[in-house]
């Protein structure tokens, strides 16, 4: 066990492929490129707080099923995702330098059943996925900025235990 | 000019705000290759301020540098839309959501979040210890123990038909079923 620990010390993970928002561009971007990412980010973030999928009274309202909202939401977000992904696999449509589009196919274990079950109960109290935390603090809720604090701390016990959590 | 931006300072109808959210898949993969996701920006902060030679968090985070602008654009685009594009009433909600919380003993409707909840002064307070402490912790731990969020899973991993993000967003919902009904009438008899 002692020397398997520091194995994985000496491991280091190039590209951690298992993390769900992967970065596949080939193409070298430099750091300035990073600012079409802000620019897409700036533009989400507007439609979170004019759609008040941000508010904590509407993620109440989801979950006590009293209002369509927050359903039409992701129902139809999922509609222009489902076919977005179609028409670039069926088309090979490229991207603007040219490359591949690479998906991520997800594979199944016991942490997408627990951890969806305690990331629920989160989302519940705090009214917030991970996005809207971000919105929140930007709207002028700097409270917020506790709970995003103690995400982190949350995500960072995660890799903490990992090992010792059942997969 | 007026009327247009006062349609924009409405709040934004489901069908308007779904399809554009939803377009944030494409957008992202066709301008740099890119699977749209959040939470994983909790986890490339953890790589970059506290790895801790915890093996999880040593990785290249600066290849996904990106996902944190991603971020930072979205708290930018949370300061716009609440100062230039300000809805001036208060959250339309259905009223028997509005008895049940005032039941809870929630007082305030007039923000998108109840300030008698998420305010400095609850900060080290047992609601503090609940709402911002707990919650923000589960949130944390609990979508990269599922590898994803909202996003991620349900949004792009159900674009990409992909069953285990269903099974995720299935637990999602259910998690939040079971804190809404059963958890919170528990932690309001709490204060």
């Amino acid at each position: 066990m002692i020397s398997n620990i520091s194995e994985q010390e000496e491991f280091t993970i190039e590209h951690p492929v298992e993390c769900e928002a992967a970065n596949e561009q080939a193409t070298f971007e430099g750091f300035s490129a990073n600012l079409k990412y802000l620019v897409i980010g700036v533009l989400f973030g507007i439609v979170f707080i004019k759609a008040e999928i941000v508010s904590w009274f509407r993620i109440q309202e989801m979950f006590r099923l009293q209002s369509f909202h927050m359903y039409g939401v992701i129902g139809s977000a999922v509609i222009v995702g489902v076919i977005s992904v179609w028409l670039i696999k069926r088309f090979n449509i490229r991207t603007i330098s040219g490359e591949k589009v690479i998906f991520h196919p997800k594979t199944f274990n016991k942490g997408q059943i627990i951890g969806g079950l305690l990331f629920g109960l989160g989302w519940a109290l705090t009214g917030a996925c991970p996005g809207p935390l971000f919105a929140q603090i930007g709207s002028g809720f700097f409270v917020i900025t506790v709970t995003l604090l103690s995400a982190i701390a949350g995500t960072w016990v995660y890799g903490l235990l990992r090992d010792k959590l059942p997969h | 000019m007026d009327s247009v931006l006062n349609f924009i300072k409405q709040p934004w109808p489901w069908y308007l705000a779904g399809p554009l959210i939803g377009l944030t898949v494409p957008a992202l993969l066709l301008v740099g290759n890119k699977s749209f996701g959040i939470s994983s920006s909790l986890r490339h902060i953890c790589a970059a301020c506290f790895p801790s030679k915890i093996p999880f968090f040593t990785y290249n985070w600066k290849k996904e540098v990106w996902n944190l602008f991603f971020v930072a654009g979205i708290a930018i685009g949370g300061f716009i839309a609440s100062i230039l594009l300000a809805n001036p009433n208060p959250v339309q909600l259905n009223p028997q959501t509005v008895a049940d919380l005032q039941q809870l003993g929630v007082k305030d409707f007039s923000h998108l979040l109840p300030i008698d909840i998420f305010s400095f002064e609850n900060l080290f307070s047992l609601k503090g210890l609940f709402f911002f402490v707990l919650g923000g912790f589960l949130v944390g731990f609990g979508t990269r123990y599922a590898g994803g969020c909202t996003s991620g899973h349900s949004i792009m991993g159900l674009s990409n038909l992909q069953w285990p993000s269903l099974v995720a967003t299935i637990a999602f919902m259910l998690g939040g079923f079971i804190m809404t009904w059963l958890i919170l009438p528990q932690i309001f008899n709490l204060f």
